[in-house]
């Protein structure tokens, strides 16, 4: 059970919007990495974006497992979903997520969770559960974040790094 | 007109940096938009195109979803 939740860093984006939030330098001195996420992604016309978690700014290496639902069906698979509203989303409106890496100091593999909901004022609103496995046993000392369709997230998405120690 | 940005955010020193994409990484982006929304759209497709193929099936079947699982069990 973690004991200590600290703020590392954090940031918001602004008027011209960000193509990727980038924490770099993340110091190892914590036994899990949280991030706390509320984003709004560019893609046009559509509900919903897709999001890419980048350990050490690598997509390489990364599969995916997810189950997801829109309000009427729910299925599962190996591909990335993990949801944002876009621009065909109710405006305003920003997804919520978590996403939580245990032990990224560590020297196995990196396995970690991606959970999202994409809000939308409507009757199709898309969330999602999602595990990484990120096959490469670096230590993570950076996370870049990026919309998978989009080119970026709009202003007033923020991201929020916490170092989680257990003892 | 600028390009996009980026926001790195230097966790030793606490610095916010906002920095301008190039040309390449720009056109670098565009090209992995599209390609991840061909992708996405195929996938879509499939999985609607299994569901209605699956309903179908039932009907012609004549059973219900909950009663084919029971059949699978």
């Amino acid at each position: 059970m973690a004991n200590t939740f600290e703020l590392i860093a954090s940031s918001t984006v602004g008027l011209l919007g960000a193509s990727s939030i980038d924490f770099s330098s993340i110091p190892s001195t914590y036994t899990d990495l949280c991030i706390k996420i509320s984003l709004r992604g560019d893609r046009a016309i559509e509900l919903d974006d897709q999001i890419i978690v980048k350990p050490n700014n690598s997509s390489t290496g990364l599969t995916f497992v997810h189950v997801r639902g829109n309000g009427s069906t729910a299925t599962s698979g190996t591909v990335n979903r993990t949801y944002v509203p876009a621009a065909g989303a109710t405006a305003s409106t920003f997804g919520n997520g978590e996403i939580y890496i245990p032990n990224y100091a560590g020297s196995a593999n990196k396995s970690f969770y991606v959970d999202t909901v994409a809000e939308n004022n409507g009757t199709t609103g898309y969330d999602s559960m999602q595990a990484f496995l990120w096959s490469n046993t670096a230590v993570i000392n950076q996370v870049v974040i990026a919309p998978v369709s989009g080119t970026g997230f709009v202003q007033y998405s923020t991201a929020y790094l916490y170092g989680v120690k257990n003892a | 007109m600028p390009n996009p940005t980026r926001i790195e955010i230097n966790c030793e020193t606490g610095v916010e940096s906002i920095i301008e994409l190039t040309d390449a990484e720009v056109a670098e982006l565009a090209y992995q938009a599209e390609l991840a929304a061909e992708k996405k759209a195929e996938e879509d497709a499939q999985a609607e195109a299994d569901a209605t193929a699956k309903a179908a099936l039932l009907v012609k079947l004549g059973i219900t979803a909950d009663e084919a699982k029971l059949l699978l069990a």
